[in-house]
Order: C-alpha cells, then sequence, then structure tokens
C-alpha cells in the first residue's frame, strides 16, 4: 500500500513547533522518503498558535493535505483548533499531565513529556524533542536516524546529547505504552537519503551557483531566510552580502553592482519591492542586469506579514512609470526555484535588463524532498561582452549602441581604453543625457526591440494531461503541487480535465497559451488572490476570456483537496 | 602623464557664473595632480544640476536616481574596489531625498569621495527651499520662509564620518586640495561645498560667502581629530563659516573587512558553479 502519511505539531511560538516539525521531515528524508513540509506562524516572537505539517510519502509530494494522521499537541490550543481536522483513524498525541480536561472523540495517546524529558535528560525545555521521539516510536521508525539527525542539528555538545536522551525516552515510551499499535509503520526505505530544503534556500544556492556575488536586502518576511543564508555562506563562496538601510539602498546598490559588472541580487515581499520601483525603472533605463525576488505575502501594505498570497502578478509586470523591458518568473516548485534563479541571472545579463523572481511565502517557508542537482547542467551566460581591444580609437566605446538585436555589447568600468557612462535620463549611445526627439525614438526601440528574442527563451508552459478535454486548470507559481494533486484526484474519477501551468510569465508565452486553451470547453483559474490577475493575463495577451476562477485570498495556501471541492461546485 | 585635456568633457549647460564651474574645475585639477587616468574612475551622480557634473568630463559614469548617489556608488566600489568612485550630489539630492543613504554611508565607511553642490537652493526645479537653506529664506514653497536648515557636517561628525570637510567654489585651490585629500583619504570623504547660486539664490551670494568664509588650516590650534572640538566647529555658520577639514579619523573601511575581497575585485573572480557542491551536501 502506497505511503501517505500527515503529521502536524502545534504549540505556541518559542516551544519549538518549527524543530520538531524540521526534524520530523529531515529523518524521515534521510530514511529516503519524499517529505512535504509546511509552517503556518503568526507574526510574533511569543505565543500565539503555530503549526508545521509534514506529509511523507514513498512517492513525489509537492502539496500539503488536509487530513491530519498524527497531531503532535504541545499545547492544548492545537488540540481544539486542529481536532477536526484528523484523519479516520488518527491519533493526538499530548501531555496529560500539562493538558487537562481533554476530551471528546479523537484517538489520544497522552505521553509525560515534559517529566521524561527532566528525569531523562534533566532538562524540562526538552519536552519538544521527547514528543518528536514519541511520534517516530509510534510508527516504529529507525531511532538511530533520529539520533543522526539530532546530533547535527544541535551539535556533538551536551546540548546534542541532551536532546538525543529526550528523544530516546520519548520514543522508547511510545514503543512500551502503545497499544493495539496505528495502521501504518514506517520504516527507512532507502539507504540513499534526499536533500531536504525550502524555498528560499533553493533560491539561494541557484543565485550563487549562477555567480551571484553581491546580494543587498533589507530583512522582510519572507525573504529575509535568502538574506542569512547567502550572508551564512559569504565567507565560505566569496560573497558580499550586505544589509542596508532600506529597500531603496539595495537595489540601488544592486544597480551600482550590476553595472560594474557584477553579477548581483537582492530579495523582500512585495511591500518591499513597492520601495524597489524607482530603481526597477533606473535598471531598465540604464539596461543594468538586476535580479529581484519579491517573495509574495498578502497586502496590501503590511497585510497578512507571515501568511501566503499571489497578488503581485500584475505589480511586477507593471511596476515603474515608463515603458521598458523586463522578465518575470515565478517557480512553481522548490527544484524550480534554483534553476528559475539561474536562468534569471542569465536572462538579465544576456537582455541586460532587470528579472523579477515571483516567488510567495508558501514557496519560500515549506521545505521539500529533491533529487538533487546536477551542477553540470548549470549553464552561465553573461551575454554581449565588449573586448578593450576592439575598441575603435576614434568613436569610443559606447555603452548603448544601437544595434539591431536591440543588444550593446557590454564593457565594465576600469578597464583601460574604455569609458563606460549611463544616465537615468534619456542618453545617446554613448551614454550622455540628451533632450532630442530621434534619439530619444530610436533609443526607445532599441530597448523594447530586446524582447523580440528575450521571448524565445522563455518556455512554454507545461500542459498536463491530455489535449481534448472538457476543462482545463490554469495555474502559475507555487500553487503548482495542489494543483497537480487534484488534477489527479479529478482524472481518476473520470473527470475529462488537464492542467496548464505557468513559471515563465513574462514576456507572457502567448500563443503556446492560446493554444493549450484553444480546445477546451472550459477554462478555469486556480489563484492565490482575490481578482484572477492570470486570468486578466490571459485575456490580455490571447484574447481568451477564462470561463470560471477558483480564488483564495484568505492568506493560507490551497490544498488539493480544495480544489476538488471548488472544481466540482459547477458542471463544466 | 594625464593632463587637463584627458578630462575634456561636453560643454557644461549651467547658468553662465555658477559655482559648479568652478568646482568642475577644481576635481579635473585634482584628478590631474593625482595622475589619475579617467578610466580608473567612476563617477556616480544623482539629479540637480549638480548631477550633470560627470557628463562635463572625461571619464566612468553612472547617472542614476534623484538621492540614489550613495547606494549606486557603494554597489559600484563593492563589486571593483580598484575604481576611483566619486559621487556627486546637490544639496536636495543628497541631504534631502538621499538622507537615509547619506547616514547608512557614512555610518559603513565605503572608500568614496562624496561631492555634495551645497547651494541652499533647488536649481533645476527652479528655486524652492533645500535642506540646508537657512532659516527664514523666502522661496514660492516656502513663502513664510524656510524652518531650522540641516547641518550636514554636524550629522556626518554624529555618525563617525571618517572625513568631514567644506569647500568654498569661490576659492578654487583651496577645493582643488580638499578633493584631492579626499580621494586619497581611505574611506568616506565628505566634501560639502558652498556653491553660490548666481540665479536662485540672491541671499548666499559669493560676496556674502567670501565676508565669512575662513581657512582652518590657519588655525594653529584646532585638531581635526578631536571629535568634539569637530562637532563645535561644525556648529559655526552665519558671521564665520570655517572652511577646511573639520573631522579626520582614521578607521577601517567597509571594503577592507570582506573576506571576499581578499582574493580581489568581485568583478575579477570566476563564476564556478560547481563549487556549490559541498552546500547541496549540506541538505542530505
Amino acid at each position: 500500500m502506497a505511503v501517505d502519511v500527515n503529521f502536524m505539531v502545534g504549540g505556541e511560538a518559542g516551544q519549538g513547533v518549527q524543530s520538531v516539525g524540521f526534524l520530523l521531515a529531515k529523518a524521515f528524508a534521510r530514511g529516503g522518503y519524499h517529505v512535504f513540509a509546511d509552517q503556518d506562524y503568526e507574526s510574533r516572537i511569543r505565543g500565539g498558535h503555530n503549526f508545521f505539517r509534514v506529509r511523507v510519502k514513498d512517492s513525489r509530494v509537492e502539496a500539503i493535505a488536509e487530513a491530519v494522521d498524527m497531531l503532535i499537541a504541545l499545547n492544548r490550543e492545537t488540540i481544539d483548533l486542529h481536532q477536526a481536522e484528523l484523519a479516520q483513524g488518527g491519533i493526538i498525541l499530548l501531555d496529560r499531565e500539562k493538558i487537562k480536561g481533554i476530551g471528546g472523540n479523537g484517538n489520544f495517546f497522552s505521553v509525560p513529556l515534559e517529566r521524561l524529558a527532566k528525569e531523562k535528560a534533566g532538562n524540562k525545555l526538552m519536552a519538544n524533542t521527547t514528543a518528536l521521539g514519541v511520534a517516530l516510536g509510534l510508527v516504529e521508525y529507525d531511532f538511530e536516524i533520529l539520533e543522526e539527525v539530532l546530533r547535527e542539528h544541535f551539535g556533538t555538545g551536551e546540548i546534542g546529547e541532551g536532546n538525543i536522551k529526550a528523544a530516546k525516552a520519548g520514543y522508547e515510551y511510545a514503543r512500551e505504552n502503545v497499544r493495539g499499535g496505528l495502521a501504518y509503520h514506517l520504516s527507512p526505505i532507502s539507504d540513499v537519503g534526499r536533500m531536504l530544503l525550502n524555498g528560499s534556500e533553493a533560491l539561494a544556492l541557484g543565485a550563487i551557483a549562477a555567480g551571484c556575488k553581491f546580494m543587498a536586502g533589507y530583512p522582510m518576511t519572507p525573504s529575509t531566510p535568502i538574506l542569512e543564508y547567502m550572508a551564512a555562506k559569504a565567507e565560505e563562496l566569496d560573497l558580499v552580502v550586505l544589509q542596508p538601510e532600506d529597500e531603496i539602498s539595495a537595489i540601488n546598490m544592486v544597480i551600482g553592482a550590476g553595472y560594474a559588472g557584477v553579477r548581483a541580487m537582492t530579495a523582500t515581499s512585495g511591500s518591499g519591492f513597492c520601495l524597489m520601483v524607482e530603481g526597477l525603472g533606473l535598471a531598465g533605463m540604464t539596461e543594468t542586469p538586476v535580479v529581484v525576488v519579491d517573495g509574495q505575502r498578502p497586502g496590501p501594505a503590511i497585510g497578512l506579514p507571515t501568511r501566503t498570497e499571489q497578488g503581485d502578478l500584475e505589480f511586477v509586470l507593471h511596476a515603474a512609470h515608463g515603458e521598458f523591458p523586463r522578465a518575470v518568473l515565478a517557480p512553481a516548485t522548490v527544484e524550480d526555484a534554483f534553476w528559475l534563479t539561474i536562468k534569471a541571472f542569465n536572462l538579465a545579463e544576456k537582455y541586460q535588463l532587470p528579472v523579477i523572481i515571483l516567488t510567495d511565502h508558501h514557496l519560500a517557508s515549506s521545505y521539500n524532498t529533491v533529487d538533487g542537482f546536477d551542477l553540470s547542467k548549470v549553464g552561465v551566460d553573461r551575454g554581449l561582452l565588449f573586448s578593450p581591444e576592439n575598441v575603435d580609437e576614434l568613436s569610443g566605446y559606447k555603452r548603448h549602441r544601437i544595434t539591431k538585436s536591440g543588444i550593446s555589447p557590454r564593457a565594465f568600468p576600469g578597464q583601460k581604453g574604455v569609458l563606460v557612462a549611463t544616465d537615468a535620463d534619456e542618453h545617446d549611445e554613448a551614454g550622455h543625457l540628451i533632450e532630442d526627439a530621434e534619439i530619444r525614438t530610436q533609443m526607445m526601440r532599441k530597448r523594447l526591440r530586446k524582447l523580440l528574442n528575450l521571448k524565445k527563451e522563455i518556455a512554454a508552459p507545461q500542459l498536463y494531461g491530455p489535449k481534448k478535454v472538457e476543462a482545463t486548470l490554469i495555474g502559475w507559481g507555487s500553487t503548482h503541487g495542489a494543483i497537480g494533486e487534484a488534477v489527479d484526484i479529478l482524472r481518476n474519477e473520470g473527470a475529462s480535465v488537464n492542467w496548464l501551468h505557468l513559471t515563465e510569465l513574462w514576456p507572457f508565452p502567448a500563443e503556446a497559451v492560446a493554444k493549450a486553451l484553444g480546445s477546451a470547453q472550459t477554462s478555469l483559474v486556480i489563484e492565490n488572490n482575490a481578482t484572477g490577475q492570470l486570468a486578466h493575463l490571459i485575456r490580455a495577451e490571447t484574447g481568451k476570456k477564462i470561463s470560471r476562477q477558483i480564488l483564495k485570498y484568505d492568506g493560507r495556501p490551497f490544498t488539493p483537496a480544495y480544489i476538488v471541492r471548488e472544481v466540482k461546485k459547477e458542471a463544466y | 602623464m594625464v593632463t587637463m585635456s584627458d578630462y575634456a568633457g561636453s560643454k557644461p549647460t549651467w547658468c553662465p557664473g555658477c559655482g559648479n564651474f568652478d568646482i568642475l574645475s577644481a576635481v579635473k585639477t585634482a584628478l590631474v595632480e593625482l595622475n589619475i587616468e579617467p578610466h580608473q574612475v567612476l563617477m556616480v551622480s544623482g539629479i540637480g544640476q549638480a548631477g550633470k557634473l560627470p557628463h562635463y568630463t572625461r571619464c566612468n559614469i553612472l547617472n542614476v536616481l534623484h538621492g540614489r548617489t550613495l547606494p549606486a556608488a557603494t554597489g559600484a566600489k563593492i563589486a571593483n574596489p580598484e575604481l576611483i568612485v566619486i559621487a556627486v550630489a546637490g544639496d536636495g539630492d543628497g541631504y534631502g531625498e538621499g538622507g537615509n543613504h547619506f547616514i547608512h554611508a557614512m555610518r559603513r565607511n565605503h572608500d568614496i569621495t562624496y561631492l555634495v553642490h551645497d547651494n541652499q537652493v533647488y536649481g533645476l526645479t527652479k528655486g524652492q527651499a533645500s535642506p540646508t537653506s537657512d532659516a527664514g529664506f523666502v522661496t514660492k514653497t516656502t513663502p513664510g520662509g524656510a524652518t531650522t536648515p540641516l547641518n550636514p557636517l554636524a550629522l556626518a561628525i554624529a555618525c563617525d564620518a571618517s572625513f568631514v570637510s567644506r569647500g568654498f567654489a569661490g576659492d578654487i585651490e583651496h577645493l582643488t586640495n580638499l578633493i584631492k585629500m579626499g580621494i586619497t583619504h581611505k574611506g568616506f570623504a565628505l566634501i560639502d561645498v558652498l556653491q553660490p547660486c548666481v540665479t536662485f539664490n540672491h541671499k548666499n551670494t559669493y560676496s556674502w560667502y567670501r565676508e565669512r568664509v575662513y581657512k582652518l588650516e590657519g588655525e594653529t590650534n584646532y585638531n581635526p581629530s578631536d571629535r568634539l572640538a569637530a562637532l563645535a566647529k561644525a556648529q559655526e555658520w552665519g558671521e564665520q563659516i570655517p572652511i577646511g577639514v573639520i573631522y579626520r579619523k582614521q578607521r577601517a573601511t567597509f571594503e577592507e573587512q570582506l573576506p571576499a575581497l581578499n582574493k580581489g575585485p568581485l568583478v575579477k573572480q570566476k563564476i564556478e558553479p560547481k563549487r556549490i557542491k559541498g552546500l547541496l551536501d549540506e541538505f542530505l
């Protein structure tokens, strides 16, 4: 029977919910399982209600599930809020010495977590690790793997050994006291573990692999982990990571570095991106390669800081005044975040323009197992570069030389015989400011002409399922996992559906989308926003009207089951 | 040998008699006297009449948005510390729109020379009050008179900027010398230049400044490394206006403290995707 087990760890901020959830995911990934894990937390340092879901399968998994097989309740609120989500035969793990008066439905398994942690590890604060041990004991997982993971996470010192003792106490308690056992057992299925990482980490790795050597970023959820990861690796990988005074400074620093010839990036959320908009236009005007990550969260303004949304699509497509070319890429999965980030750097330099990577809180903070990244497949294309030996003594180097492709060979300042000049004002080929109508027109045409070849670099969206169907489901970015699984469920039930998923959004792959939608009677967009922004874009770019919209804007990600329910609400 | 003709740029569009001509002349002379070649220099400028200065000389030019001169200059300097980076701004550009960047660039001590053409008025937008306009200065946007001005030198000292100075466009030789000191200084060098605006500022004119400025170089008992004395000196404005080096401190530059730059400028370092192999293994 296929394995598909869903764990949920809940508690208040400061109780170690995140570490229990992460270590649970890590232990299963180490044993060869596929894992998808997401975090739900509030914008506070202590208290509140947080949970971490870990879904374990023996085949590819990219989405969360609704029904909880094991609820690890570190406080009472977790039970009150999530008891109803328990699957048939599900179990609630709790400490009745701390959580009193719990009744009702549910298969409870009480463990004196704090007492065990205090007795066996000498520290009641390690009760969360004891709970982790209990969870793995209940499913009869291999304790040695957990021990290894704990040692790596907490170190080989006193804290590491204490946590191992705390976990072992829980693990043994579960094995001795569980009656009847669970309906499932999870034993390691492979000696070869999988990589487990979140979207932010995958994106940061992609950036470093692509040769990003300068990162400037102002901390803001959900993009802070990109900044922190790169800062942690700066010394080892010869990177410069700078936390400037604000997002305005961040993007302008990145433009300075890009102009000087270094691959550079900044990362923020939609709210921080608002401050970068003027800089985005500067990159467009000066034809400076920059990569900007917008990790979307619900807006407007501060919105829901620690939640998810896909509300910035139309914003990033049009951000900044004036008209200039740009590219917008929206990774679908953790794995995709790595590869699309590399593509972003190549497009930015090849076409000398800003490239926006549109992620969101869900992708940024969710963990997923990945088979690995084949580094021999990482291509670096720095575009047309000017060599000083070729400089024409008479006319000199011209940074914005008008060419057929619109791309002017790039030189970096500091090379003998070459002066690199560019201007935020409209400028001539040499980069000096002008007001001449004719040159202005030529320069606008030159910059916009870059779109012609850029468009050819945009991969056509993937169409899953048969070509001739009654309904086509359409999504973009991080909803990939949830929609994909929903499509499988619907098709298994006999529905005539296929699915079109977009990740490379601008320049818009209009022909491919029009073709894919040509044969379906009904089209449904599924978006984590309130107005159906992709539906607008499809209408604008292909003339095709989307028949239905499944929109979610409560700050929470889609589940496959939610999509299935919504699709079935109306006949198509 | 570098000569003045190496720095010959296009013809300025400034008003005749503008203090900017003097500043341009001082910058070019300083670069020639330091024997720096144009390709070694990057001028980063903002928006306003000062922002046009780089175009009237010859060197690498990155003209950016209003107020964003210092962040762009910072990014370029980190990418290639071999460049001699001179940021050029006006008082509105540098102290108004770019005020936050000004504070933090000084705090971090990037090795950048910051030339602020301080004419105490907005020129390009035709005569409105600037952050350094004298209190009571009447303009179309301040009919009741401008409010308390910003004191850029005192602010710079508070931020522990490592080189804080003031020049006067009416004394090109003195200004040239200050610019030379600023360029050779390791760290952030602020040169606030009193620049008469002959069109929109009829108060702070050449003769108004000439009657008031005095050189600190002649003060035998003034010690620019004494931070509190410097702060007191920075308060002088009105009957007596000091020019010269107000404050100076040797401290590590931001760039010197970046381990990544030990292997040479970032722009010269190779891109090696396979170097992340070790990082990938950490996720197993």
